[in-house]
């Protein structure tokens, strides 16, 4: 098992090693995406807007880790069907289990690499200190990365089932959440009818609690509670939809056709 | 038996891809699966890999029923198309090496040199697979499917995109390896001269259904065809069998 998982690992690192638009991918754009926000979060600090709006930084720091995380998912296998690659992987003795695991593994290397070049740009640029979260960060991050790992099996399971008409999702899915998810501003600024929405998205659960921490609050245990409590909900309700989905991709005969669009 | 199928049928809503096909390949066999496009060969392909799950039918590889027993068939078979490609963007060595993992081969360096001194491209393992040339890369294709030494090999079209030198040197390799090691194939091909050389037997397939079945020799005797190629034809034309040179008399 551990060999199948990493061999699927391997394959999708030796990409990262040569390809210059995955590589940007983890590094171009999530450092463009902070110097905008450190910049406005400078200029916001000037205008004297109260304090503390240094939280903008650490929710691009977040933003950034569950965007990787989902997307790790899609894009490897997505890029498999690009490659006419995908069958090779399917006829092979992999489990569908296994080669989730690898691609959420590569997820959570891209999505702390990521994080951690972004922390250190943050701290020297605009002297934000992400270990200010404290305790709190650890499972922060997890959680951000299992709710990335959940609707990265959500929007790969689409991608089986509809191809190249689905592969928009990739990309969409993860901004349909980012309003939601409150990730730049406090579940308050929401209308009172979408509150309850974004109450239901674990990501939200850790922003506010970010925001929390930074505005000195105390560890948030209920904020990390709820947000794992729905993660498992994700995470199980992912695993049901990918399985019935390749169940149902197998029976139309769809998986023989990925690639070959 | 190498592989065992009976009554397989595959509807796509009212269209029956397979149609209640049976047959049987004896371990160590070079069976070749024909028709025209559309009769059915790819469906039938992918049925025996389980990618496509059969409307009814039964179908048994190595002994086992595929459908309970998938991974463990797959991981003593291999598969080989020329509608399917590894990642380009790997070099040739990261491609076996990642699919020498995947079917847990052992000694894996040693067995990657040797596959691919067995399909002539030693001197690639350094390059970018998308910078081979096709046959090349079919070449690979093929040293990714011997890999795991395998027991049944899936072969659809392999030596499509081949030069008839190159197709034949595929050939060669692969009647000499089927000799050595006794590997079981299953082999689907357009080129008639090619099965008529490699496969012990041979079915043909018209709108999912076995019109024919036998060795090539047989097959022709049943048919009074004078080559495969012509019986080819006659299947794809008429979608049934008929005595093609009485047809060609009364023509």
């Amino acid at each position: 098992m551990i060999g199948r998982i990493t061999a699927m690992l391997l394959r999708y690192l030796y990409l990262y090693r040569r390809s210059a638009a995955r590589v940007m991918g983890v590094v171009f754009w999530p450092v463009m995406d902070l110097l905008v926000w450190g910049f406005v979060t400078s200029y916001l600090e000037k205008a004297a807007v109260p304090p503390p709006v240094l939280f903008l930084l650490g929710a691009v720091i977040f933003w950034d880790v569950f965007y990787s995380s989902a997307q790790a998912i899609t894009l490897s296998i997505t890029e498999d069907i690009w490659g006419r690659n995908i069958l090779n992987v399917f006829v092979s003795p992999i489990r569908v289990s296994e080669l989730m695991v690898a691609t959420s593994a590569l997820g959570c290397l891209r999505a702390l690499t990521s994080a951690a070049l972004l922390s250190v740009l943050a701290a020297l640029f605009y002297g934000f200190r992400i270990a200010s979260l404290g305790l709190a960060l650890a499972p922060f991050l997890a959680s951000l990365l299992l709710f990335g790992w959940a609707v990265g099996m959500m929007t790969t399971a689409l991608i089986l089932r509809y191809g190249q008409a689905a592969e928009a999702l990739i990309w969409g899915v993860p901004f349909l959440i980012q309003p939601l998810s409150a990730a730049f501003y406090p579940v308050a600024v929401l209308p009172a009818w979408l509150r309850p929405v974004a109450l239901a998205i674990p990501a939200t659960h850790v922003f506010e609690g970010m925001r929390e921490v930074l505005a000195g609050g105390a560890f948030p245990a209920g904020r990390l509670a709820a947000a794992f409590a729905l993660n498992a909900v994700y995470i199980a309700a992912a695993a049901a939809f990918f399985g019935w989905m390749l169940g149902r991709v197998r029976e139309k005969g769809y998986l023989a056709r990925l690639g070959l669009e | 038996m190498a592989i065992e199928v009976t009554g397989l049928t595959r509807r796509f809503g009212d269209v029956a891809a397979v149609n209640g096909l049976s047959f049987s390949v004896a371990r160590g066999e070079i069976f070749g699966l024909l028709g025209p496009n559309g009769a059915g060969k790819t469906t039938t392909i992918q049925l025996l890999l389980g990618l496509t799950t059969p409307t009814a039918g039964d179908i048994r590889v190595l002994g086992l029923p595929l459908a309970t027993h998938r991974r463990e068939i797959l991981q003593r078979c291999n598969f080989s198309s020329a509608y399917v490609s590894l990642p380009s963007n790997l070099t040739v060595r990261e491609n076996l090496e990642v699919f020498a993992r995947l079917y847990a081969v052992p000694d894996r360096a040693r067995r990657i040199a040797e596959v691919l001194e067995l399909f002539e491209i030693a001197d690639t393992v350094k390059r970018l697979t998308g910078a081979l040339s096709s046959g090349q890369a079919t070449r690979l294709n093929l040293c990714k499917a011997f890999l795991n030494d395998p027991e049944v090999l899936f072969l659809d079209e392999p030596t499509a995109s081949l030069d008839p030198d190159i197709a034949e040197k595929v050939r060669l390799t692969l009647s000499r390896i089927q000799r050595e090691r006794s590997v079981t194939m299953l082999y689907t091909s357009h080129n008639m001269r090619e099965v008529e050389i490699l496969c012990d037997r041979v079915l043909f397939l018209s709108r999912g259904r076995a019109v024919r079945q036998g060795t090539p020799a047989e097959v022709l005797a049943d048919s009074r065809a004078e080559s495969l190629e012509q019986l080819f034809i006659a299947i794809a034309r008429d979608g049934e069998v008929r005595d093609v040179r009485g047809e060609e008399a009364s023509e």
